[in-house]
């Protein structure tokens, strides 16, 4: 599904590496979780493969089903099925959360090629979504993300993956500032989505996200490079340990 | 109005046809209002002289009291200069090279039913999404439940063509036609309230109107009336080098409420155009009016050539205790927008809002804002202005809020947002603020802003094009002011904004 190829990345700002050679495969239907120190870059790499500005590729590759994604459009890669669920949704004041996921939908069926939905259909399809998360009526009707709370935006965040049916999700730090219930709210919510043609790379900083959405492969992420690679079981090597012992074996 | 489908002639590519040619008719997409009637048209000589003025009169059959009131702002306008302070920059407009009377040829008769009207330009309204016919109405079928039916008028170049639902609004008492019918049906009306609350005198534009107004709209709402639809006028500027200055009146009776709708287009073309209208608005006691309107006038091509000039006077007397008035003005078109629809808030209690989107993209430049002038006690005033600028544009908020030192306790609370997309366009706010009392209180608050990168992003991160986005959040940004339209209407500003900001980024 996913494949990254000895990927090099530069802040264009500041003229500064900061991955430095990332290779990793995600097959379909496939979990991987990324961890790391602060300033490893996890989510620059999520910032990357959606395709935000500020970022220079100066090596590597990165493929969706083949197709090279970094050649594409932010909106191209969405509507090709990539999903970043944000660590710090943005806020658009004015513009309702039904008319933002309804904007978002037509607007990724009609790169596809696809004819809109119906008005009737998407109100019908956005309840069920939004009852299983939670959320209710009022918070579908205020501005996107205006006023949420940290839990309410990172439901809103799986409500519009849930919405838009990406076959690639990234989930970029959902678990930061979360509460244990919201945290499980969000986790139900991302396992409901899991599918063997669905994959999820989840970056996070602690393991106990990992309890509750778990992991095929967990990678550890430190200096822009991918140090270790392992089963679950090095999620709590890392929880037990820091990440102390594992930079030093590398060095 | 509601009607935003407007069925354009498909393009198609034959060979032989020059790029040129291609790419000149895909660019004319952004503006989609561009293409000109071919019809006969009368015209009176160009230039603006004493003759010119008598000549008008005399097309609409005026009685001779008008003809002297035309020519007392004639001559006082010979005396006038033209005002400079606003933020707005144009070559100097030569008055004698335009024509000031326009008509179409089939019109020299007067039809007398819509049925008797030039099939053309019938069909021009019909592209434009303005539904003339009262076809419902005709085959005697009522229109289906929730669907709210709008009268309207239709000015092409200088004359009104027809009004609809005429016959339904007399039965509610509620006179709507054109202005020129008005003189002649209702000459008591016309001749109490014309200039009551603009005086000929007022300013320069003004003036120029009042000498050479051609047609426009009246409305009287009668005591206690609800009108039963809303009202609108369709301005449609079609002729070459020709100005259009329409005047419209409407009087609210006691008691009684209205909702008005102006919507405006114009063809391209190289040439700079002069519109100078007159809004007089009239409110007595415990009436209310909401006017909007959505200007679309051609905006002239992202060089700066062609375009309107569009310099107009609007504003409203809230002349007894307890009136109410709220504009709501989307400003999308015209090359140089010179307004500033006022209210004076004269009866005790009486109160004023203004709503007011203007974007100015590529080469146009907008000046415009407000003036609550407060005269009675207790009133209270509201303005709630969004000001985008995009391209190289200059967006400029002008407001006055002014307390008299009778209008004790009133209020006013101002709001002025802007919001900036690129680096090389501009936004200003100009407030000016008297207060002359000690128990009244005016707030104002300011804001401006660029179109956040981040905002953008998360919205293409969801799918949407770059120009969805930047339509998406520019729509977030304008939402109080939408809101305050008719829903018909709001529709139709919704797209208006998206379109009007196309090519203004990446």
């Amino acid at each position: 599904m996913l494949e990254i190829k000895n990927l090099h990345v530069k802040l264009e700002e500041e003229d500064k590496q900061i991955l430095k050679g990332v290779t990793l495969s995600i097959g379909a239907g496939e979990v991987h979780a990324i961890m790391g120190p602060n300033g490893s870059g996890k989510s620059t790499l999520s910032y990357v493969l959606s395709g935000r500005d500020g970022y220079t590729v100066t090596e590597g590759s990165a493929t969706l089903d083949g197709a090279d994604l970094l050649a594409m459009d932010p909106e191209v890669r969405a509507a090709q099925g990539l999903f970043l669920a944000f660590q710090y949704p943005v806020e658009i004041p004015g513009v309702g959360n039904m008319t933002f996921l309804r904007t978002a939908l037509n607007a990724q069926r009609k790169t596809r090629g696809e004819p809109e939905i119906s008005a009737g259909d998407f109100l019908k399809l956005v309840r069920e979504k939004a009852k299983s998360l939670k959320i209710d009526a009022e918070m579908l009707k205020r501005p996107v993300n205006v006023g949420f709370s940290g839990g309410e935006k990172k439901r809103n965040e799986i409500l519009q993956m849930a919405m838009l049916e990406p076959k690639m999700c990234i989930l970029d730090e959902t678990d930061s500032g979360l509460d244990v219930d919201a945290m499980k709210l969000v986790s139900e919510g991302v396992n409901a989505l899991r599918s063997a043609g669905r994959s999820f790379l989840v970056i996070t900083h602690y393991q106990r996200l990992l309890d509750h959405i778990k992991p095929d492969v967990v990678h550890i992420m430190a200096a822009g490079r991918i140090i270790k690679t392992g089963g679950p079981e090095l999620a709590l090597e890392v929880e037990n340990n820091g990440y102390a012992d594992l930079l030093a074996e590398v060095k | 109005m509601a009607n935003v489908e407007v069925d354009l002639p498909q393009l198609e590519v034959r060979d032989g046809v020059d790029r040129e040619t291609i790419e000149t008719v895909a660019s004319m997409g952004a503006y989609k209002y561009g293409w000109a009637t071919d019809i006969e048209m009368d015209y009176a000589p160009k230039g603006l002289s004493e003759d010119i003025v008598r000549l008008i009169s005399s097309k609409n059959g005026e009685p001779e009291w008008l003809l002297e009131w035309r020519l007392a702002a004639y001559r006082r306008w010979l005396g006038m200069e033209e005002p400079h302070w606003a933020m707005l920059n144009y070559p100097k407009i030569d008055y004698q090279d335009q024509y000031y009377y326009a008509t179409p040829r089939s019109m020299a008769v007067k039809p007398k039913s819509l049925d008797e009207v030039d099939p053309k330009l019938l069909a021009t309204y019909k592209k434009l999404g303005i539904p003339l016919k009262e076809q419902a109405l005709l085959a005697g079928v009522e229109a289906p439940e929730g669907e709210r039916r709008v009268a309207v008028d239709a000015v092409f170049d200088s004359v009104s063509v027809g009004t609809t639902f005429k016959a339904e609004l007399a039965k509610a008492g509620v006179i709507f036609c054109s202005i020129s019918e008005a003189v002649k049906e209702h000459p008591e009306l016309v001749r109490k309230y014309l200039g009551s609350v603009v005086p000929p005198t007022d300013n320069f534009f003004a003036t120029l109107n009042s000498a050479v107004f051609s047609d426009g709209s009246f409305v009287y709402i009668p005591p206690g009336t609800r009108c039963p639809m809303e009202l609108s006028t369709y301005f449609r500027i079609n002729a070459e080098n020709t100005g259009q200055f329409e005047r419209t009146l409407i009087v609210c009776d006691r008691g009684a409420y209205v909702s008005y709708l102006e919507g405006c287009t114009a063809p391209k073309r190289d040439t700079h155009q002069l519109h100078a209208a007159v809004v007089e608005l009239v409110i007595l006691e415990d009436a209310e009016v909401k006017y909007s309107t959505v200007q679309n006038w051609y905006p002239g091509d992202e060089e700066g050539r062609g375009g309107i000039y569009n310099f107009v006077t609007k504003r409203a007397d809230c002349r007894e205790a307890r009136a109410k008035v709220m504009w709501t003005q989307v400003e999308t078109g015209s090359a140089i927008t010179w307004k500033y629809p006022s209210c004076i808030l004269r009866g005790d209690d009486s109160q004023g809002e203004f709503y007011s989107i203007a974007i100015a993209n590529n080469a146009q430049q907008a000046d415009t804002g407000t003036k609550m002038i407060h005269l009675g006690k207790r009133t209270k005033s509201r303005i709630v202005s969004k000001g985008i600028s995009a391209g190289r544009a200059q967006n400029t908020y002008r407001g006055l809020v002014s307390m008299h030192p009778k209008a004790t306790d009133s209020r006013n609370y101002t709001q002025c947002d802007s919001l900036l997309i690129g680096d090389q366009c501009g936004a200003h706010t100009v407030p000016y603020i008297e207060v002359k009392n000690t128990s009244s209180r005016v707030e104002h608050e300011a804001t401006t802003s660029k179109v956040d990168e981040d905002q953008l992003f998360y919205c293409r991160s969801r799918g949407m094009s770059e120009e969805e986005a930047v339509a998406l959040v520019v729509n977030g940004f304008c939402r109080e002011v939408l809101q305050a339209l008719p829903m018909e209407f709001a529709m139709e500003a919704q797209s208006l904004v998206a379109i009007s900001l196309e090519g203004s980024v990446g």
